[in-house]
């Protein structure tokens, strides 16, 4: 590239004044690489170091600054062999790793003070049965107190955080039952210890930590990582624009670094990067991959044009709107705002398991207390009782019973290449009953191919896709991807609007518009075969053909939509292209319920049609159109190459030109939906054991302590099993 | 029973050093990458060097 590259948004503050920039690399897998990069990059003069992060696929440069240009680094980068890619860590993830980094800190807070008391206790309790002295058990007890009460309120506070945070807005979550169970452990126990009694339960309060925070984590890790992929994925992605920095100098710099008012090049075969508006220039674009429309329209001076769409013919100047300005994108931001109203009042099965067992807890500890009074008992004895139900059913199993299956199972998910943005998608993946397609982008490759290969005769197709290297049109290159094709043919020339000339051995050889090659007669035919595609003519002397290019399926729809359908979903179509489009891929695929010339808005109508009769509609869509559509489904997917709305709004993405990764998104979320309530149950089921031998007063803390790390463990066992391959 | 009041809290000291260990060791960012220290081991270039 000639210009000047500009990625000073990029690059960030060091330490010891030094600049730095995070860039995704793919492709990194093995110690060679790291070395390669990390040698290379510090032999740059000026570059103090390079880090490679292999977990997470990234690199970090660091460098003196003013002595390295940024697209230096990159291009080193390149020459080694890699392809680099900056972005800035988001917000978001940064406070998902500080946030991480605590819980982690409090688990092993917890996991110490665990050990330490539990080693003291095993002691109390071997001496309960021998001969342990009451002075001794009294010092081991205060000792545990030291130990626990400040490990416990440390290590507690993710859950007293929470818990209050619940109960402000009167609401209770499972955080209340917790700590209410390990704040009241502890207060007993210190009041039994003042009193000389046997049984403290201190171990028991930072066992239940430990254990749920190994669940807290578990979750969080999961989501930061997600995070990470995601992020990296962005960059990748991540396009540049030609910015003219002044009257008549441009620039290549990131899109992230433009605003808007900031004038920008187009030119023909390149996609635009951004919304705005046409000052100049004239062209055709094509906008399948915005509103799923694969017509190209003209544009002009005076029109707006979105991101994420493909200037074919001409090359135009585009003023950059700012955020709201764009129509299109003002009404899909409208709908967006509406549909995630309706999203929020799913309840995530955690909760709805709060809010059952809370009340039910506290209930059966007060009926306890009460039936001891009445039965005679002391209140010391019969409070001390009610403590220890409240310990008992204090929900250990169940904190683990859900995060436990949602790492395990988006771990699946992750190798059937998806990727989620939560652990609650398992559970609405489950609970789909009908699939909604988006068409173009979706069910069919993002980019054009060549759909009548078979129909023309194989020389001419190999001229086409020779002549094709000579032009820049998106439509050539679906040609030359078609073809293989990789000796231009010497001396063709383009004429912009038309196609592509040579004169080969005498022969004049054109391929471009079927009118200007003498083929429109023949066009028509080839338009009625495939109503949807674009078409383009090769001539060659007296022999001639029309290419029709255009989106082709998937290479597995028909297969995925045939084992959706087989497996009980009902599968339908909803496109933004022109219906004729729609229908022809619709009977492709076996798909009876279709409609095109959908807009934003009709899609979520749709989308509401469904949900009052009762079904729940996942929703696989692409496009800028179909970000109020996802964001409205009770569950949605996007491919990779979806655009950067659609993917912010959809519950997850599949990576791959496959569609097979849905099915396998619906397959992992139903079991582990399933393996979900089967924990539950066994968390129940737990505590109709463990419960009624508390109420008969007769829970020792060495029972607590081997009821609550079983059946953890029997939990996190179960949970095991939704990991297998699907 | 004496010996216990030497003996528990050099438990107790060992276990916050441990403690200690683990916190440090996150705080230096030893837990970023935990896939590439695999693969740094079998780098021999820096034995040269030594």
């Amino acid at each position: 590239m000639s210009e000047m590259r500009d990625f000073s948004v990029f690059v960030r503050p060091a330490a010891d004044g030094r600049a730095a920039m995070d860039l995704a690399v793919e492709g990194i897998h093995c110690a060679a690489c790291m070395r390669a990069i990390e040698k290379g990059l510090a032999a740059e003069p000026g570059v103090t170091g390079a880090r490679v992060n292999l977990a997470n696929r990234r690199v970090t440069v660091e460098w003196e600054p003013g002595r390295v240009d940024p697209g230096r680094i990159l291009d080193r980068m390149d020459a080694i062999g890699f392809h680099a890619h900056p972005f800035t860590v988001g917000r978001a993830e940064d406070s998902e790793r500080r946030e991480e980094k605590r819980l982690l800190i409090c688990l092993a807070v917890a996991g110490f003070a665990a050990m330490n008391i539990m080693l003291l206790s095993v002691s109390v309790w071997a001496g309960n049965v021998s001969d342990i002295t009451p002075e001794t058990r009294d010092f081991f007890h205060w000792l545990s107190a030291l130990i626990a009460l400040p490990a416990a309120l440390y290590a507690g506070m993710p859950f007293f955080e929470s818990a209050g945070r619940a109960l402000r807005q009167r609401a209770v979550n499972m955080d209340v039952p917790i700590s209410l169970g390990v704040l009241l452990a502890l207060g007993m126990s210190v009041v039994e210890t003042l009193n000389h009694a046997e049984h403290a339960y201190f171990d028991s309060a930072v066992m239940l930590l430990f254990f749920l925070l190994v669940g807290r984590y578990l979750e969080r890790a999961m989501r930061r990582r997600t995070r990470a992929v995601a992020t990296n994925l962005a960059a990748l992605k991540a396009e540049t624009a030609v910015k003219f920095v002044s009257e008549t100098e441009i620039r290549t710099v990131p899109v992230a670094a433009l605003a808007a008012g900031d004038l920008v090049l187009v030119r023909p075969g390149e996609r635009i990067g951004v919304d705005g508006t046409v000052v100049e220039g004239r062209s055709e674009i094509d906008a399948s991959l915005v509103t799923g429309e694969t017509r190209p329209a003209t544009v002009q001076a005076g029109a707006d044009v979105y991101a994420g769409t493909l200037n074919l013919s001409g090359t135009i100047k585009v003023r950059v709107h700012s955020a709201e300005e764009g129509t299109l994108l003002a009404e899909v931001q409208r709908l967006l705002d509406k549909a995630a109203e309706t999203r929020s009042r799913h309840v995530v099965l955690a909760d709805r398991a709060a809010r059952l067992y809370a009340p039910v807890v506290h209930l059966t500890a007060l009926l306890t207390f009460l039936g001891w009074i009445v039965a005679g008992a002391g209140w010391h004895d019969a409070l001390i009782i009610a403590i220890t139900v409240l310990i008992i059913t204090c929900p250990c199993a169940l904190g683990l019973a859900i995060p436990a299956v949602q790492v395990v199972a988006s771990g699946a998910l992750f190798r059937a290449r998806i990727l989620i943005n939560s652990g609650d998608v398992l559970e609405r993946l489950a609970e789909a009953d009908t699939i909604a397609f988006d068409k173009t982008g979706t069910l069919t490759l993002p980019e054009a191919s060549l759909l009548n290969a078979g129909a023309v005769e194989p020389g001419l197709v190999a001229l086409a896709g020779r002549l094709a290297l000579t032009s820049r049109h998106p439509l050539a290159a679906a040609i030359v991807a078609a073809t293989g094709a990789a000796e231009p043919v010497p001396g063709a020339t383009e004429e912009p609007g038309s196609g592509v000339r040579a004169v080969i051995d005498g022969t004049e050889a054109f391929l471009g518009k079927p009118e200007d090659a003498r083929l429109a007669f023949e066009a028509g035919a080839v338009q009625q075969a495939h109503p949807s595609a674009s078409l383009i003519a090769i001539r060659f002397g007296e022999r001639g053909a029309v290419l029709a290019i255009g989106q082709r399926l998937r290479p597995d729809a028909v297969e995925t939509v045939t084992a959706l359908q087989r497996a009980g979903y009902r599968v339908l179509i909803l496109s933004g292209d022109h219906a004729a489009a729609v229908s022809e891929a619709a009977a492709s695929l076996g798909v009876a319920e279709h409609a095109g010339g959908l807009k934003p808005a009709d899609k979520i109508a749709r989308l509401e049609a469904l949900r009052a009769e009762g079904r729940r509609v996942m929703m696989v869509g692409d496009g800028l159109n179909d970000a109020p559509a996802l964001a409205a489904a009770h569950v949605s997917l996007s491919p990779i190459d979806a655009t950067h709305l659609a993917q912010v709004q959809a519950d997850g993405v599949f990576i791959g030109a496959a569609l097979a990764p849905v099915l396998a998104a619906l397959r992992i979320g139903r079991r582990a939906k399933r393996i979900m309530i089967e924990n539950l149950w066994l968390a129940v089921l737990y505590n109709a054991v463990a419960v009624p031998i508390a109420i008969a007063g007769l829970v020792t803390p060495l029972i607590a302590a081997l009821a609550m790390s079983g059946s953890s463990i029997l939990v996190t066992l179960n949970a095991l099993r939704s990991g297998r391959a699907a | 029973m004496n010996v216990l009041v030497f003996l528990v809290p050099l438990a107790l000291g060992l276990g916050l050093l441990g403690l200690g260990a683990f916190v440090w060791s996150m705080k230096s960012g030893q837990f970023d990458d935990l896939e590439g220290a695999a693969h740094r081991v079998l780098d021999d270039e820096d034995i040269g060097r030594g």
